[in-house]
């Protein structure tokens, strides 16, 4: 019951220094929030970018389909009892037979005059699958293993495309990662030199403390108590502020019919996950920075 | 109780602040320590207060070896000591009362505990008036007195006042000495340091001399006979 009390006191009293000093520290808590807020938004957006970036690239790879001719000499019966050796093939997620008269229909299809494809039939084209694969990157791989199939003529595969996918998909989720790491460090920098201030400011205080015996635990404390509270401010005003910019941009991109092609992730989707992150980076960012702020006064 | 021996400190910029002390100062003693600016004095108190370590010797403060105690069980050895400055060194948003109670609070007591003490201590220094003052409201004296009040309010084993009446007239100064002399009576060991050759000598204390780091004279006799160069 005693120790219990004692640290309730303490839990009240951490919290009451931590709280009390964000608003004795009125402008420089004011600035702490705001550098979260601005670091966070930045941050937010990147990721964000990079995410339907990504989802993007994921749409477009899906019709990003491999054709496997199958030889000429092969029935259409013979080439149906070759689907499921494709679909044993390491990478193949799903294949689509298409006869050489669909083949020919969909090829007619893409033009207004048919009289003279008409007269050449459909003979001249091959029955074929349409290979979609689990990870386009790995799409020379999977060609060279259809390849190897008997009963398969030719393979024709967009190699550069599938590389120029990955490639954005990979610089996209590099510089965000970096930007993030950076910003991360910005704001765990920034706000470690705010609270250093009011460390400054109340170094009286500290030294006081630490000659009664205060631990350095006890010391440290509401300072990590302060450090939480504007992360958490910090973040969830950021939060909240992603949220109004992202449905702005949401909509414009609606709005907007030539970017339709552009297949927005829906705000709701990343609501939780981005809420998360924002309180998580807010969480760290504020007691990190507190905890390397007060290091220095607590070696004595 | 303290005990130094054979204890020698030099800084970090070749500064030789103490060159062999050998000391003693027994649980309920009041003993002066005396000498010139720079002679050690401020060495020998951050040497007892843990705020620095020795080079070489021993430092034993009340039952703690301060050459074996980490800095993470510092504030054990603290808990024992009550601090008193020449310049107060209170905090000026806070109240009399309020710069009392917070050392209890800083060690973990609970409200009860503090209601019940901080009143008696202030009552004690004589400050039981002027508790909701703030420290620019009230004299350099009672400044003098609030901080002794906080050194006293967590019972400590032993006071070190490190130039407590620096910032005083003759009156104010004999006055929070004689004050100390009266806590010490109660049975706080006391050790004053001080270059106040007048005030000293009008107490029959126990005076230890100190000059270049070393020990120069350790009289029971009361009086500060060490001629400043």
């Amino acid at each position: 019951m005693g120790i219990t009390t004692m640290k309730s006191n303490k839990i009240g009293y951490f919290l009451h220094e931590g709280i009390s000093s964000i608003f004795n520290h009125g402008f420089m808590s004011f600035a702490s929030v705001c550098i979260i807020i601005a670091c966070l938004l930045i941050m937010g957006s990147f990721s964000l970018v990079a995410l339907n970036v990504n989802n993007i690239i994921e749409v477009l790879e899906s019709d990003n389909q491999v054709i496997a001719y199958v030889s000429e000499d092969y029935t259409e019966e013979e080439a149906r009892a070759l689907q499921p050796q494709l679909e044993q093939v390491a990478n193949v997620s799903s294949v689509v037979f298409v006869t050489r008269d669909e083949a020919f229909d969909e090829f007619s299809g893409q033009y207004e005059d048919t009289g003279l494809l008409e007269d050449l039939g459909s003979d001249f084209l091959r029955d074929r699958y349409e290979i979609y694969m689990d990870d386009i990157s790995l799409m020379q791989e999977t060609k060279t293993a259809l390849e190897q199939v008997t009963g398969i003529a030719e393979v024709s595969a967009h190699l550069e495309i599938a590389q120029g996918f990955t490639a954005i998909r990979n610089t996209v989720s590099i510089i965000s990662l970096i930007l993030a790491a950076i910003l991360f460090v910005v704001s765990l920098f920034i706000m470690s030199n705010t609270i250093k201030l009011t460390t400054f400011e109340r170094r009286e205080e500290i030294a006081i403390m630490k000659m009664v015996g205060a631990t350095s635990a006890f010391i440290r404390w509401p300072f990590i108590v302060e450090g939480l509270f504007l992360g958490l401010i910090g973040s969830l005003t950021a939060y909240v502020m992603q949220w109004g910019v992202y449905r702005l941009i949401e909509d414009r991109v609606v709005e907007v019919s030539g970017l339709a092609f552009l297949e927005v992730i829906d705000f709701n989707v990343i609501a939780v996950p981005l809420l998360i992150a924002f309180i998580a980076v807010g969480f760290c960012v504020g007691v990190i920075g507190s905890s390397v702020a007060i290091k220095n006064y607590l070696k004595v | 109780m303290i005990v130094m021996r054979d204890v020698f400190k030099a800084y970090e910029n070749g500064t030789k602040a103490l060159k062999g002390i050998n000391m003693e100062i027994n649980d309920g003693e009041f003993a002066f320590l005396v000498g010139p600016s720079g002679s050690g004095k401020s060495t020998i108190i951050k040497l007892i207060t843990g705020e620095v370590a020795c080079t070489d010797g021993t430092v034993i403060v009340n039952g703690f070896d301060m050459n074996k105690i980490k800095l993470s069980k510092m504030h054990k050895v603290r808990r024992t000591l009550g601090v008193i400055f020449q310049d107060f060194r209170l905090i000026e948003d806070k109240t009399v009362y309020e710069n009392v109670a917070f050392a209890m609070r800083v060690v973990g007591a609970s409200k009860k505990e503090i209601n019940k003490r901080v009143p008696y201590v202030l009552d004690l220094v004589g400050l039981d008036t002027r508790s909701n003052r703030r420290p620019n409201e009230i004299s350099g004296g009672e400044q003098q007195r609030v901080a002794i009040a906080r050194a006293l309010v967590n019972n400590p084993r032993m006071i070190i006042a490190d130039e407590p009446t620096g910032n005083l007239d003759p009156a104010r100064s004999l006055e929070i000495m004689m004050m100390l002399e009266k806590i010490n009576e109660l049975g706080t060991t006391m050790l004053v340091v001080t270059h106040e050759r007048e005030l000293v000598n009008q107490f029959s204390k126990r005076v230890i001399a100190i000059d270049g780091g070393r020990i120069i004279s350790d009289g029971m006799d009361g009086y500060y006979n060490y001629e400043e160069q």
